[in-house]
């Protein structure tokens, strides 16, 4: 007999013994639909929440630079203790850092603080207020909306105009016009230029459409006089990252007369390093949760070997009987395992069926769904799963000594 | 040539600490077309022969030549070739797969020696027909009379055209009208020239063989011819 038709004989005699036994079959099976249930939407969750943060992280821009005094990550106190004393980066080493560097599109200061902003008796309590120059709208990659960005004239003159996020021009004017009205933020007074698109969340907690943006002297007069500022380098070709990131470290040693062989005292993040920290963790919440959600898998599969016990047991004179007119053993073998795997992809099957639905509701709130890729690995997981566990059982049904099984009551 | 010739042998069983002789230094030689039964009480190893000649066990020493094929050395798989080309199984509880219809059960054996779907339906119709069921070859076990069923095991074991037919106790869960009926259709296997082989403790049921081998202790007790017309004249007065 081949092996074609022993597997369709197998599966014929699988589909009658899993009928005959129906409640119990479903029993058995519900283990492994839950099982494949946790892991799909485990699975589909570690997904969608890795697609969120790339998509948040993106607003970072691959091409830009980010200098700042201290690392975006501080690991350890240790490193803590070593940067805290570290100078600020003052607007004259920006000024100096635009002056020499040559291998950026755009350069711009940034600070920022949280101040009430107000507007005839209407007002927004904590809005993100930034002082930065005309260049953030190269760097920070910000589409207006409505009106303009600050042009270099009022950056450099510090002109009182501001651009808000749309989220702070809904609450100040609701419907009405912002362009042209005056707003309030801390004690000055700024007129409304332009208005930025709808950008959403970073990360799912820094809103960027509550923001005002300020011309960065106007922020060092009303707001902060001394702040230490964050510098934004947008690089000319994304392919000279590295030789721009050289440059700048260059230059701010310089700047900062950094003495030659002593450490940097000021960092350089980018969209990497941010990438790589997440996928860290990210790696680590992947693992211990496939793993705690496998294991439930695992419980089904127990179940599996468990009634394929049984069912070899009480089929035992069948298999007796089978022997005596010529099955092989690896024709038992095969007729037991592909009556586990059945019962097993029975489960995937109504598994996924569960699965479906529910990641609909996990689509809510990350980019989450149940790719085709996810629900053929859960079939196949299932399968195996059936497989490995129904050995055992199927083993011991092939080796039965026709004799004995006979006899068998 | 012999169709079975059985040389010396042996069959022990370990029991714990106690070596069980059931079979001991046999010799046996039966010839094609012959209809044997084989008697004795309960423990005298009858069942180890039958066991032995149907390939479901392999002697402890001595060699069994089954149509000129030396089956003693042979392993689990190369038996079971040989069971589902060379032998016809009935047994006393019929064993029929009670979820499958009369056709399926007796498809099984054809199944396994991997015959196409309609090559398979063919003969197993055919084999149907011979006992008498052709008209119920849809009906599960269960929708069948004991002797039905039984023929239906029987159609089983002819439907490859083996070398022996072996039929363990066929008439125990009969009753005797339905059992007699089961012989008359042994008899008409024996006379298209079918080789049988009966084991039985019922001596109404050896008396339908031409030869009846009595079973003692391991040992041939007895190897009788009987008188063939009287058995075949019994059938038919109860026909």
């Amino acid at each position: 007999m081949n092996f074609f038709t022993e597997v369709k004989e197998g599966l014929f005699i699988a589909w009658d013994a899993i009928r005959a036994n129906k409640l119990r079959s479903i029993l058995t099976t519900l283990g492994i639909v839950i099982g494949v249930v946790t892991v799909t939407l485990m699975g589909t969750a570690i997904d969608g929440l890795n697609r969120a943060f790339l998509r948040s992280v993106s607003m970072l821009g691959a091409d830009v630079l980010y200098l700042s005094r201290t690392s975006w990550f501080i690991d350890s106190y240790e490193e803590w203790l070593k940067v805290r004393d570290r100078r600020d980066i003052t607007l004259a080493q920006v000024r100096e850092l635009e002056k020499q560097m040559t291998l950026a599109r755009a350069i711009a200061p940034f600070v920022d603080a949280r101040r009430p902003v107000k507007y005839k008796n209407r007002n927004s309590s904590s809005v993100v207020v930034i002082g930065t120059t005309e260049q953030f709208q190269f760097t920070s990659g910000s589409v207006v909306g409505q009106g303009r960005f600050l042009t270099a004239e009022e950056a450099d003159g510090g002109r009182p105009v501001c651009v808000v996020g749309s989220e702070v021009a809904t609450n100040l004017f609701q419907q009405g016009p912002a362009l042209g009205n005056k707003i309030k933020v801390g004690q000055q007074v700024f007129e409304v230029v332009g208005v930025l698109e709808k950008q959403g969340n970073f990360l799912g907690h820094f809103n960027l459409d509550n923001q005002v943006i300020i011309p960065v002297k106007q922020f060092l007069g009303g707001i902060w006089h001394d702040p230490d500022f964050e510098v934004q380098v947008k690089v000319i070709d994304v392919k000279q990252l590295e030789d721009a990131k050289e440059e700048l470290r260059g230059i701010m040693r310089k700047i900062r007369r950094v003495p030659p062989g002593k450490e940097d005292d000021f960092a350089i993040n980018q969209q990497e390093s941010f990438i790589s920290t997440f996928n860290r963790v990210a790696g680590t919440i992947a693992t211990v949760g496939l793993f705690i959600t496998g294991l439930s898998l695992f419980v089904g599969g127990i179940g599996i070997m468990n009634i394929m016990f049984v069912s070899v047991a009480e089929r035992t004179r069948e298999i007796g009987v089978r022997k005596a007119i010529g099955a092989k053993r690896r024709t038992i073998l095969i007729q037991f395992l592909i009556e586990a795997a059945s019962i097993c992809l029975l489960g995937g099957v109504l598994a996924l069926a569960i699965a479906w639905p529910v990641t609909f509701l996990i689509g809510k709130f990350l980019p989450a769904t149940l790719s085709l890729t996810v629900a053929g690995i859960a079939l196949l997981v299932s399968i195996l799963t059936g497989v490995i566990s129904g050995f055992f059982p199927a083993w011991r049904a092939a080796r039965m000594n026709p004799v004995d099984a006979l006899r068998n009551e | 040539m012999s169709l079975i010739r059985l040389q010396n042998i042996s069959r022990r069983y370990q029991m714990g600490a106690e070596t069980i002789h059931a079979l001991r230094e046999v010799s046996l030689e039966i010839d094609r077309g012959e209809y044997v039964a084989i008697m004795g009480p309960s423990g005298s190893g009858k069942s180890t022969l039958m066991n032995l000649v149907g390939c479901l066990d392999t002697p402890s020493s001595g060699s069994y030549e089954l149509n000129g094929v030396n089956t003693s050395e042979m392993d689990d798989n190369q038996l079971a070739g040989i069971r589902n080309r060379e032998i016809g199984f009935v047994f006393q509880t019929f064993n029929l797969l009670p979820r499958a219809n009369a056709l399926r059960n007796v498809e099984l054996p054809l199944i396994y020696a991997g015959l196409s779907n309609e090559e398979r339906k063919t003969m197993a119709l055919d084999a149907l027909t011979q006992v008498g069921l052709a008209d119920r070859i849809h009906h599960k076990p269960n929708e069948l009379s004991g002797g039905q069923r039984q023929r239906v095991a029987v159609a089983r074991a002819l439907v490859t055209n083996p070398s022996i037919i072996l039929a363990d106790e066929p008439t125990g869960n009969l009753d005797s009208r339905t059992g007699e009926e089961i012989m008359a259709l042994f008899e008409t296997l024996s006379r298209k020239g079918n080789t049988l082989i009966v084991v039985t403790h019922e001596e109404e049921v050896a008396r339908h063989a031409r030869r009846i081998l009595r079973i003692r202790d391991g040992l041939i007790a007895s190897d009788e011819k009987t008188e063939k017309k009287s058995g075949v004249d019994a059938v038919l007065a109860v026909l």
